[in-house]
């Protein structure tokens, strides 16, 4: 079973297989992720797509992500008929975090170029969310921009913004106008680590206020790329003002959407294995 | 909506730009193509729509440019306050504007600001870009003070076209119900002075007669919506109540009529557009305006129906009729003032039968779910989203508020949270 996250930034490949060999049980339990892979997304997703599924041949794949629609196309393209679903990020988050994390009851998701705050019920099941509208103001994008302006890669960025003080504050939730706004500050002579932590800070701001419009509860779960910045999950921790084993980060915050779809899968696949 | 050859010289004489003009209509030929001819297993009665549709700039402009020639006169309207009654009553027409399309953006931008609702700058577009038929016909344009949008912009708009502009209250007390009769019968004096027709009882009894017949026709329709299969989409719905602003409405209740009996057809034996237990979402806020269809078909292409549209084209214009037992004018203005002091738009404060009036529809049409719909810089709406998110939510009804406006750059976002939503509904 296959889960598989197109993203605007990187597609993340998982893939689940029953360890019970005589096919007797497919407990929950008898399943196990094999496989985890991931590749840029880069201006050519289709091949991408292609690329990663190559070696790979699941019985059933679920794809999630703004490019979820190719994924059928790829797949029937290259003559294989294994059947294809498609989900979207909000309920493949929600299932991910949940199979990580069974308390959560609030997901966190900020990728390349969406953030969204899903608030989940006891037993995993959506009940509210909220997205970035068109623009990727506060994505792990804005991070990425921004960080150029550093001549900085994405990656080391945080660690940068933690050797900030006294941030000024970033007003824009523009990613245009914030490097302006970033650009005049260092013309005033404001250290760059606390304009990087003023940026930080911006988006954990706006993050924060999209996690209390759906209702925050703990404990939240942090998934998606930009959950390896250091900054913002010491941030986001400040902003809450809640102790450290509430904001639980998976091991690999990228894969939490393939992860779920993955589950999809495997869910579809155990109700198409009792109807039969 | 082809560019026919044979009207060109009607619209050439209308002043319209004819090679802009031709453009739309063969973008919106497709658009419709795409959206509404797609659709399997329509009902037959839609072909008198898409009949209507595809002469929308022709058939119906030459329908018009002949009630002028017989001395009628065209009324032009942009809002569900403006008493169609009186305008049938001065043996007029009465008419809805192009305000649903990006068109003449750039020109619009010269006389509103930009973070203007689309609609307005629609409107405005339309006007300056000499795209619409509806708009060049009329002999008055008229107004209402909803928004402030809509007021400062027609205050650009006189410039350009015979403008009347009604007041309209933001409240519901009695000295604002008094303004409103008193805007009613100036508007009602003008369309005397404009048409040379004095408005007596019986024209009026029989403009409200009309009226209330289109109104209840869309009632019908609305209430067979309730059934599951849902025997209509949302889309065809839309277009219906999109369509009662533009056609002749004798001739529309007819329509409307027939196609409501084939529906019930369809209800007793079990079909619908969609298979039983589609999820169910109802559709409320802004009105969307021809050819307006972009988040109607986003939603219906992500596995869900559309069962209603709470909005001005849809049951904001047609929930309440004119009482007609009335047989003195001043009895009568009191029953249209009372009928449209009723209607809950955005604009009024408080405005909590809204509120109730959103809650009791979804449950009416066995909504699973609401999508609100407010047209980017729409205050009014934007902040009563808020309002009627907490209001469904306290009746278990999920809700998802979506802000957008006429571009197509935001549809792949606005599909990921509306098959979201489904997901989280179903």
């Amino acid at each position: 079973m296959a889960g598989i996250d197109i993203g605007s930034r990187s597609i993340e490949l998982v893939v689940r297989e029953s360890v019970a060999a005589d096919g007797a049980t497919y407990a929950c339990g008898a399943w196990q992720t094999t496989l985890q892979r991931r590749l840029p997304t880069t201006f050519d997703p289709v091949q991408q797509c292609r690329s990663i599924l190559a070696d790979c041949m699941p019985d059933r794949i679920v794809a999630t992500g703004y490019g979820r629609g190719l994924v059928a196309e790829v797949v029937h393209a290259s003559g294989r008929t294994v059947p294809v679903e498609s989900i979207t990020e909000i309920r493949a988050h929600a299932l991910g975090a949940h199979h990580l994390f069974p308390e959560v009851r609030t997901v966190l998701d900020i990728g390349g170029q969406d953030t969204k705050a899903i608030q989940l019920a006891p037993g995993g099941k959506v009940m509210r969310f909220e997205m970035n509208d068109r623009c990727a103001a506060g994505t792990g994008k804005f991070l990425e921009y921004t960080a150029t302006v550093f001549q900085m890669d994405v990656a080391a960025f945080g660690a940068f913004a933690l050797l900030g003080s006294n941030a000024p504050v970033i007003n824009s939730m523009c990613t245009v106008f914030a490097e302006t706004e970033a650009t005049s500050l260092m013309a005033q002579g404001e250290r760059p680590e606390s304009i990087a932590l003023g940026l930080h800070q911006s988006i954990v701001r706006r993050t924060v206020n999209m996690l209390r419009r759906v209702g925050l509860e703990y404990p939240v779960v942090f998934a998606g790329g930009v959950a390896h910045n250091p900054c913002i999950r010491q941030l986001l921790l400040r902003e809450l003002d809640a102790p450290q084993e509430l904001l639980l980060i998976p091991d690999d915050p990228d894969m939490c959407g393939a992860l779920g779809a993955a589950l999809w899968a495997q869910q579809k696949e155990m109700e198409a294995r009792h109807a039969a | 909506m082809s560019g026919n050859a044979a009207y060109t010289e009607m619209w050439e004489k209308l002043d319209l730009d004819i090679a802009a003009h031709d453009g739309l209509l063969s973008v919106l030929g497709k658009f419709y193509g795409d959206i509404y001819m797609s659709q399997q297993g329509r009902l037959k009665g839609m072909e008198y729509l898409d009949f209507v549709l595809s002469e929308v700039h022709g058939l119906r402009i030459k329908e018009l440019q002949d009630a002028k020639a017989e001395g009628r006169k065209i009324i032009g309207t942009f809002c569900v306050f403006v008493p169609e009654e009186l305008t049938l009553a001065a043996n007029a027409v009465h008419v809805g504007l192009c305000a649903g399309a990006d068109a003449g953006t750039e020109q619009a931008e010269k006389l509103v600001p930009r973070n203007t609702c689309a609609l307005i700058k629609s409107f405005i577009g339309f006007k300056m870009a000499r795209l619409c038929p509806y708009t060049e016909s009329c002999d008055m344009v008229v107004g209402e003070t909803t928004c402030d949008g809509k007021k400062k912009a027609y205050e650009a708009f006189a410039e350009h076209v015979n403008m009347h502009v009604m007041e309209l209250p933001q409240t519901k007390t009695a000295s604002a119900r008094q303004l409103f009769r008193d805007e009613v019968v100036r508007y009602m004096t003008e369309l005397e002075k404009l048409t040379g027709v004095t408005i007596t009882p019986e024209k009026l009894a029989e403009g409200i007669k009309v009226v209330n017949n289109k109104r209840r026709a869309l009632q019908r329709l609305s209430a067979l919506r309730s059934a599951d299969p849902a025997p209509i989409s949302g889309r065809d719905a839309l277009l219906i109540n999109q369509v009662s602003f533009y056609d002749d409405p004798v001739r529309f209740t007819g329509s409307v009529n027939a196609l409501c009996d084939e529906m019930e057809g369809r209800i007793a034996k079990g079909e619908g557009i969609a298979p039983k237990g589609t999820a169910r979402l109802m559709l409320s806020g802004c009105p969307m305006a021809v050819p307006n269809w972009k988040l109607p078909y986003v939603m219906e292409s992500s596995g869900a129906v559309i069962v209603g549209e709470e909005s001005c084209i849809g049951t904001r214009n047609t929930r309440d009729l004119v009482d007609e037992s009335a047989t003195t004018m001043d009895a009568m203005i009191d029953a249209l003032v009372d009928r449209y002091m009723r209607i809950d738009c955005a604009c009024f404060t408080p405005n909590v039968e809204r509120l109730d009036n959103v809650a009791s529809m979804a449950k009416e049409l066995k909504a699973d779910g609401v999508v609100h719909y407010s047209l980017m810089f729409c205050q009014p709406y934007a902040h009563e989203a808020l309002k009627v998110d907490a209001a469904l939510r306290e009746q278990g009804i999920p809700m998802l508020s979506i802000e957008t406006d006429y571009s197509m750059e935001d549809v792949e976002q606005l599909k990921t949270r509306i098959e979201a939503f489904v997901e989280m509904v179903k």
